[in-house]
């Protein structure tokens, strides 16, 4: 059936016309309706807008004006602005935000023809690793429903998995693509920093999101992220860089590709069938004819202490425009302008979100600044070199994506700090501005193992090319949850 | 580092954030422990290493100085939660 | 107890962009509410600044103009607090790399001796939007038109001691904008307003007192009154026994007295940070050299140009180029070759006065450059007399055409046919034998009664040099 289908044989269908966009949009609507009320992955469905989208592509592509995204169903993780459409962030605050705009991703994704199926559940302003924190309820990870799907793009993860949807966007601020990508069972890769426009892109903490496909193949992120990358004057970190076409590097052999791994990955923390599992994929890689060298990355384990400053001091600041003055949750009846205040953002945010906010508060405020900010910021400095250092030895980087599998919904949501060490892999890279990938690599008591695969600024060609010939090689990326086939 | 209920409270304050009495131990508790996970940066020394704000070594695009908007007020003012006469409304600021 | 005053300034000026410094909105005045304020400049979730380059040129410019030194690697960094004026509960501003840093400015003292202000910095950063009071149901209604205008905030020394030198120091820097093209200094407008530094300290002692902060002056008149208000506040305190309280206090003009705002006071832990939605500003010396072409001619450099080659007084020459349009105004009236100091009397003279009876600027001046330099040759060439001008000017003021025919129409032509004046001189001694006795038997002041009797009789419109020469040859 077609859910069963990548997102890259979905488009060679419609291409083909063996299927039309809206006999896709309802299968998958249809998968939606029967299957969502058991993981909670989408906040928001659009079916009308989406049909009637359908029928507008459909038309395109007789018309002969298809590209190789035009028709194809689609999700968004609900962070990103969608004009007319509710977008809340998984946030109780923009409960009733009905974007005015569209973000520059909506918009070049939809100018590149898919059609937007609904919006997908996340952690409460992408703070969290186990969609817990959603004001719209937890997210379940389709191989167990019981297990949480990883965080904050849970909502993605969890329905792509379930292929409820062919593909979705993430934002990855510290491992919020790769992670639940990881956990889910799906592939999800985090461009360069500046690669993807963050304009209408809520934010957490600017200096590291960034957008990025998920779906169930290299071959399918490649062609979203074609669709999704450019420079746009909206956005002044967005880079002024071509868009290489990310599909035309996918064959390449990997003859002679130098994997880095750095130790600092494989020690203490990371468990053992995870480990084995990673293991087994860089196997793989040899036999294809990489070549496998030791690095080390000695100031990893500063990533997650320093991530814990620059990122909640961002969003301290950040998430200061929710005051109930010009949109989003307002209190009843505020005695003074300090209630106001007080009680909107007081109801409207959720217990983490509050916390990082007084996490990054406390760290800018007089007295602190020096303590906390400029020191992050300066071991950030660290954390960039080592990888700059290791990539004049190595082509990419490669490890886990997370210490371990999906852990059970509730085992750690009274536990930040523990909560927090499961992004420990993939924090740096975004502290770096580098770009990332999670890629199925196997099964660990029957849930995933993703394999992260780390590459230079600029590189996702690479990081691609390598994940695909993987994905030639194996078919963990191919495997669907017994009860969602 | 540990922050105490008055910590708390001013932080809460300067954030504009309500915080509820019987939950102000538990921020505590929590707060404080992420700033023990943070404190592992202070093993570190880094003197003389320049403050790294942004991931890419890149400057500022500028912009011409056109004027692109138009009034959308009405589209804006539709998801404000309190407007009259075209003014948003909060408590009376006294000064 | 001799006391001395201790001043600084941080002057606001708007930049006059068309688009404000981090959107492409409007910064028009005067549209209605929150028509000009779009989605970045409102906040909304996931909009983005970038930066207006005019805003960037405009602040250049000012550093150059004020010989300051050019940050070519500047930051911008967020001002964190919650205010509903500020939609983001955050100022976009700089704090550690501004883009002007250190310079100087000179300033004319009342004594005429000149003093050196020294220039702390100037940084960029955007306008807040505007608090109504008017009830609106017991609440206050938010504008936020103003938001997100480019403002430069000009920070001096501490070097001013006293209010007038706050004044003059001020007036310098309002003329300066203007010259430079960058702000149109439109102060009922507030687009130039300033926060006063103000402290005291026994004279002879080194350390400054504890200062107050006088906020938001949009008046030159309202910044003397405020700081001599505040002054006398200090010394009240201190000489009391108390002890002055560093804090913020707003002017009231309706009840003449500076007080507290506490509640601005409390929480003023700012938070600044690096802005990370925007990149550190970066350009080279070809970029300064650019702008330093663009440079007008700076008022200090006029006056002295003023002085040398057009032979005027200093204090004339300061006159006329303490704004750009008086200078401007000048300068198109001499290019019309007529002589600068009959110009420069005239424009500090009548001119200035009429437009202050009027209150009206130059700017708004109903005789134009051009109309005036006409009147001004028929002074020259003695077809008036510099009498008369005053009622063809009065007439050219009340638009009743250009000098020659307001001369015309009033019949204002001087009299300059010898045998006509003569025709006068004879009638007027022939009725004044009286006078014409005294005067020869050695009264020489009478000679001043038959000039005036002549003047007179011709209405004003005889010549008057040579009324004067043919009276002395009749009279001997």
């Amino acid at each position: 059936m077609y859910h069963t289908k990548t997102l890259s044989e979905l488009s060679t269908m419609l291409e083909a016309g063996e299927v039309t966009s809206v006999q896709l949009t309802e299968h998958f609507l249809q998968r939606i309706k029967e299957y969502d009320s058991q993981l909670n992955s989408f906040i928001t469905v659009t079916a009308e807008q989406a049909l009637s989208a359908a029928a507008e592509a459909d038309k395109k592509r007789k018309a002969g004006n298809a590209g190789p995204l035009t028709g194809i169903p689609f999700a968004h993780k609900d962070i990103f602005c969608t004009k007319g459409v509710k977008t809340t962030c998984g946030s109780k605050m923009l409960h009733n935000f009905e974007s005015p705009y569209d973000a520059t991703v909506v918009e070049k994704l939809q100018q590149a023809g898919v059609v937007m199926l609904g919006k997908t559940n996340m952690d409460e302003f992408a703070m969290g690793s186990s969609n817990e924190t959603s004001f719209y309820g937890n997210v379940k990870n389709p191989w167990d429903t019981k297990a949480v799907p990883g965080g904050s793009s849970g909502g993605s993860a969890s329905s792509v998995a379930a292929r409820l949807t062919p593909a979705s966007t993430g934002t990855d601020t510290g491992g919020s693509i790769r992670q639940p990508a990881s956990l889910c069972g799906i592939t999800g890769l985090k461009p360069t920093y500046g690669r993807v426009s963050r304009y209408g892109m809520i934010a957490f903490a600017s200096s590291l999101d960034q957008a990025g496909p998920m779906a169930q193949s290299a071959e399918d992120c490649a062609l979203l992220l074609n669709a999704m990358s450019g420079f746009d004057p909206k956005d002044s970190t967005s880079l002024e860089k071509d868009v290489p076409d990310y599909t035309a590097d996918l064959n390449n052999p990997l003859d002679g590709l130098r994997i880095g791994l750095p130790k600092e990955y494989f020690g203490e923390g990371l468990s053992t069938g995870t480990n084995e599992i990673v293991q087994k994929a860089i196997e793989e890689y040899k036999s294809m004819g990489a070549e496998i060298i030791d690095i080390s990355l000695p100031n990893t384990h500063l990533a997650v202490p320093v991530y814990y400053v620059v990122a909640p001091a961002e969003c301290s600041s950040n998430l200061s425009r929710f005051d109930g003055v010009r949109f989003g949750h307002r209190c009843e009846n505020p005695k003074d302008l300090e209630d106001l205040y007080k009680r909107s953002r007081g109801e409207g945010f959720g217990e983490e979100v509050k916390r990082r906010i007084m996490i990054g508060t406390y760290a800018l405020s007089a007295g602190y600044y020096d303590a906390y900010y400029i020191k992050a910021q300066q071991l950030r400095r660290m954390i960039s070199d080592d990888f700059t250092k290791a990539f004049e030895k190595v082509d990419v980087i490669m490890g886990p994506s997370s210490p371990e599998t999906a852990f059970n919904i509730g085992e750690k949501s009274n536990d930040p700090i523990s909560m927090y060490l499961s992004d420990i892999y993939t924090i740096a890279v975004n502290l770096a501005g580098l770009p990332g990938m999670s890629v199925p690599a196997g099964f660990s008591e029957n849930m995933p193992v993703g394999l992260q695969i780390i590459a230079n600024h600029f590189d996702e060609s690479r990081l691609l090319n390598a994940a695909h010939q993987y994905q030639q090689k194996t078919d963990w990326h191919k495997q669907i949850p017994e009860q969602f086939k | 580092m540990s922050l105490g209920p008055d910590d708390v409270k001013s932080i809460a304050h300067l954030a504009r954030l309500e915080i509820d009495e019987k939950n102000i131990e538990e921020y505590a508790n929590s707060l404080s422990s992420i700033l023990d996970l943070v404190e592992e940066m202070n093993a570190v020394d880094t003197a003389g290493i320049k403050p790294m704000a942004h991931p890419m070594n890149v400057s500022q695009r500028l912009r011409a100085d056109e004027v692109l908007e138009v009034n959308q007020r009405e589209i804006f003012q539709k998801i404000a939660p309190k407007v009259k006469d075209g003014l948003y409304l909060v408590p009376q600021v006294i000064e | 107890m001799e006391w001395e005053t201790v001043i600084g300034l941080e002057i606001h000026t708007q930049l006059r962009t068309k688009s404000k410094i981090f959107s492409s909105a409007s910064t028009a005045f005067g549209a209605e509410p929150n028509t000009q304020a779009c989605a970045v400049d409102l906040g909304l979730p996931g909009v983005l600044p970038v930066v207006n380059a005019e805003a960037i040129r405009m602040a250049t410019k000012f550093g150059l103009a004020t010989g300051s030194a050019i940050c070519k690697h500047s930051v911008f960094a967020r001002k964190n607090y919650f205010y509903p004026d500020s939609p983001k509960g955050y100022q976009i501003s700089q704090m550690e790399l501004p883009i002007v840093g250190e310079g100087a400015i000179d300033i004319e003292l009342e004594d005429g001796t000149k003093k050196t202000i020294g220039i702390t910095r100037a940084h960029l950063e955007e306008d807040a939007g505007k608090s109504l009071h008017e009830d609106y149901q017991g609440m206050t209604g938010i504008d936020l038109n103003r938001a997100g205008t480019p403002l430069l905030e000009i920070v001096s020394e501490p070097d001013m001691r006293s209010a007038k030198e706050a004044v003059a120091y001020m007036k310098k820097i309002h003329s300066l904008v203007q010259y430079i093209e960058i702000s149109d200094g439109n102060m009922a407008e507030s687009s130039f307003r300033c926060d006063a530094n103000v402290s005291v300290r026994p004279k002879g002692q080194k350390e400054y007192g504890t200062r107050a902060e006088l906020k938001n002056i949009n008046s030159f008149r309202f910044v003397e009154r405020a700081i001599n208000l505040e002054i006398e506040r200090q010394i009240d305190v201190i000489e009391d026994g108390g002890k002055v309280v560093q804090e913020t206090r707003l002017y009231d003009a309706d009840k003449h007295e500076t007080r507290s705002m506490r509640s601005k006071e409390e929480a003023n832990d700012y938070r600044y940070f690096p802005d990370p939605d925007l990149l550190p500003v970066v350009f080279d010396d070809a970029y300064i050299e650019e702008i330093r072409k663009t440079l007008p001619e700076l008022p200090d450099e006029k006056t002295a140009r003023f002085v040398s080659d057009l032979g005027l007084s200093e204090y004339d020459a300061g006159i006329l180029t303490a704004s750009r349009e008086l200078a401007d105004f000048f300068e198109a009236v001499i290019g019309q070759s007529v002589d600068a100091k009959l110009t420069a009397n005239w424009i500090i003279g009548d001119v200035s006065a009429r437009l202050n009876k009027e209150d009206l600027t130059i700017a708004e001046c109903p005789v134009s450059s051009k109309l005036l330099a006409g009147m001004l040759k028929r002074i020259e060439d003695n077809t008036i007399s510099g009498k008369i001008a005053k009622d063809v000017f009065n007439g050219m003021w009340n638009g009743e055409g250009d000098a020659d025919t307001v001369i015309d129409k009033k019949g204002l032509k001087q009299i300059t046919d010898d045998s006509a004046i003569e025709a006068i001189i004879d009638e007027v001694i022939a009725n004044s034998p009286d006078q014409l006795e005294q005067y020869r038997s050695g009264k020489d002041k009478l000679f001043g009664y038959f000039v005036g009797q002549v003047m007179k009789a011709s209405q004003g419109k005889a010549n008057p040099a040579q009324v004067n020469q043919m009276l002395k040859d009749k009279l001997s």
